[in-house]
């Protein structure tokens, strides 16, 4: 139907004899309609995604009116006392999404650098299907793996860290791990064990998106390296990696804030203890997303509104992280960033 | 001063003389070769690191678990291979090898964790998937602890494809279009919206549940249902499909828009017979991938509907239990009948997801073969 504008300004236009035919500028009305309406459409999607963090910080107004600054420095979550606040909570999610950092970071690189610099073509194609599954792979199941599977191994391993780099604060446990008969409840549900867990999701993201930037390193510049007489190593080092550092930072911190927004992993293995706590290996803790999630069914409408503060608290952070990763990846992609 | 035979110097090392230069003609000479040294290095390397974590691990480091010895048994590897790659090769290619031991090594690690996923929830779940009725039946007036040949996932199942049905509705035409606008239509607009779009591909889903249980359920006094859920999905969704879209849109020829336009194809016709038909199986596997992200959300009906027992058809009243909230109740119950239900519902999940993941690489190949 509106692509009958087409044919009929060709029949008006027809040119006749001796005069030139007018030309029409501008678009035709089914041209603005389409305009307009995909116009209106993004815009639209522009509003709503964008009065998320508006009706989040309206409901979050009597909670800072109520607490104040005391919001932000209390660590009780204990709303039959009144009090209230996120400084253990915050504390949680930033320890959490460190570990599944610091775990998935690493092997995210590893993997990307093995799809583009090691893999064989048809191996490679495997492999990038394999990380699209891991992604596509629902975080609830990953919740079960982690509980069931990874804690019962992973204990092990936290103990033999507490045991040899105990005076380290962060691995210090308050049990003694080198006991005959350790006290094994003292190293599960754990900011550690929950990390490990939470990197699973982390690791697809970050790799997917450092394969991209690594697969466009130029060709020139790789060949030039080995004809340098470079290692494969020296090619990563002196070409791969300098070209996508953009990808490399951006990824990470897209997957940092995937790893501080997740939810029902932390809330399937941590058990809550509301602490401000640096010893990630021992049982307990908690993180925003896992406290809105384990709170809501039975929350009043004040302490509603103080998990909404709580959300409105995330959502500042995670958007802040992903629009610098987002404003990072794609100066990367246009090459500016390398240029430095 | 230097002759020719003493620039020549490679082929006599590899055989005879007069053989040499035709060979180099006819094929490029192999940079990398794996020797035999190679693989003793590595295999010897390999198995005295492993016998040698073996004996120590429970006397010497006082150590338990199998996660340990493997973390041991690389370190030890990567020392024993290190020192015996010392003795014949040079600094650089020591350092080359076992950064690709380390990469090779983590690659696996990651790929492990990923099989040991999903071998062990369809492991766990078979018990629980070999009763019939665990398909047929719901959960109501069957109580966590009955026994598998009670009760089933039926209601999860309806629950989860209605909920992604009404999402799909939604967020399908508005992800188009957003991806539409973003790539053939453009404007002063343009820039500001793919970069809040990209930001909200990373939402957390929780944040997705709580707005619309902020809006709709207590602003305007929605019931807790299926429809809050698919609208709080359909927020998560919308990016994916933007974005994932624009970016199949955007590698759509332009020489294709512009013949379109030469025939005098106006803007409106030329998205809507040319360049979306080409981009179809890369639009098909957006919005595939965004259904993978919505179906596996667990957060977003948690809070937007609550569980029930009982199927429901209608998203419109009532909460309505799917999937990932089947899993998630039973896991929390503890009681080990439950969490075997749980695992059976996984495996279903799973099977869903894996479905829809090999129909989006049967589209993807499809593309590559046109082009």
């Amino acid at each position: 139907m509106s692509g009958a504008g087409a044919p009929q300004l060709l029949e008006e236009d027809r040119p006749t004899r001796g005069k030139p035919r007018t030309i029409e500028r501008g678009l035709s009305r089914s041209d603005r309609v389409f305009r307009g309406s995909s116009t209106g459409v993004g815009i639209f999607v522009l509003v709503v995604t964008g009065s998320i963090g508006l009706f989040l910080g309206l409901q979050s107004i009597p909670t800072f009116r109520h607490y104040g600054f005391s919001f932000f420095t209390q660590t009780n979550w204990q709303p039959e006392r009144d009090q209230i606040g996120i400084a253990a909570v915050l504390v949680g999610t930033v320890e959490v999404a460190l570990v599944a950092i610091c775990v998935g970071i690493p092997l995210a690189m590893s993997l990307a650098l093995f799809i583009t610099e090691y893999a064989p073509r048809k191996l490679k194609s495997w492999m990038v299907s394999a990380v699209d599954l891991m992604a596509a792979v629902p975080s609830i199941l990953y919740g079960l793996w982690g509980f069931f599977l990874l804690q019962p191994h992973a204990k092990y391993l936290a103990r033999w860290l507490s045991q040899y780099l105990g005076w380290i604060p962060i691995f210090k446990v308050s049990t003694d791990p080198n006991a005959a008969v350790w006290q094994q409840s003292a190293y599960t549900s754990s900011v550690f064990i929950t990390g490990i867990a939470v990197s699973m999701m982390v690791i697809p993201l970050a790799c997917a998106v450092m394969r991209g930037v690594f697969d466009e390193t130029p060709m020139g510049e790789r060949e030039a390296a080995l004809a340098l007489s470079g290692t494969r190593f020296g090619v990563i080092r002196t070409v791969v990696l300098p070209f996508g550092r953009g990808g490399i930072i951006g990824g990470s911190m897209l997957a940092l804030g995937r790893a501080l927004g997740e939810t029902i992993v932390v809330l399937m293995i941590i058990s809550p203890a509301y602490d401000i706590k640096i010893r990630i290996l021992e049982a307990g803790g908690q993180t925003i997303s896992a406290l809105i999630a384990g709170n809501f069914g039975n929350a009043t409408s004040a302490q509603l509104s103080a998990l909404l503060t709580a959300g409105f608290v995330l959502f500042v952070i995670t958007l802040g992280v992903n629009f610098f990763a987002a404003t990072v990846i794609r100066k990367s992609r246009s090459g500016a960033l390398t240029e430095i | 001063m230097t002759t020719f035979s003493d620039l020549d110097l490679e082929p006599r090392e590899e055989g005879p003389v007069e053989e040499a230069p035709e060979r180099v003609t006819r094929r490029p000479r192999r940079v990398r070769r794996t020797t035999f040294d190679d693989y003793l290095e590595l295999g010897g390397s390999f198995l005295s690191s492993g016998a040698l974590v073996g004996v120590l691990y429970g006397h010497v480091f006082n150590m338990s678990g199998v996660l340990g010895f493997l973390v041991l048994w690389y370190f030890a590897f990567m020392v024993i291979f290190g020192l015996t790659l010392k003795i014949t090769n040079p600094n650089p290619l020591v350092v080359d090898k076992l950064v690709q031991a380390t990469i090779f090594v983590a690659s696996a690690v990651v790929i492990a964790a990923l099989l040991s996923a999903l071998i062990f929830v369809v492991v766990k779940g078979l018990h629980a998937l070999g009763h019939l009725n665990f398909f047929t039946h719901n959960m109501a007036g069957v109580s966590p602890t009955a026994p598998l040949s009670q009760g089933g996932i039926f209601h999860a199942i309806v629950g989860t494809l209605v909920e992604i049905s009404v999402a799909v509705a939604i967020s399908l035409p508005l992800g188009l279009m957003t991806a539409v606008f973003l790539s053939e239509v453009g404007g002063k607009w343009s820039n500001l919206v793919r970069t809040v779009v990209e930001a909200m591909t990373a939402l957390p889903e929780i944040l997705a549940g709580l707005f619309v249980y902020v809006v709709m359920i207590v602003y305007f006094g929605f019931p807790r249902s299926g429809f809050a859920v698919s609208v709080a999905m359909s927020v998560t969704m919308v990016p994916i499909i933007a974005r994932t879209g624009e970016v199949s849109l955007r590698i759509v020829p332009n020489g294709l828009r512009e013949a379109s336009n030469a025939l005098g194809g106006s803007e409106w016709r030329t998205t809507w017979k040319v360049v979306l038909p080409s981009a179809r199986a890369g639009l098909a596997t957006a919005l595939i991938l965004a259904i993978a992200r919505g179906i596996g959300e667990t957060a977003i009906p948690l809070i937007c509907s609550g569980a029930s027992s009982f199927t429901n058809f209608n998203p419109f009243a009532n909460p309505m239990n799917s999937l990932p909230l089947f899993i998630l109740t039973g896991f929390q119950t503890g009681q080990s009948v439950a969490i075997e239900r749980a695992f059976g519902a996984g495996t279903v999940l799973l099977v869903l997801i894996l479905g829809l993941f090999v129909l989006t690489r049967f589209l993807a190949r499809d593309r590559k073969v046109k082009r």
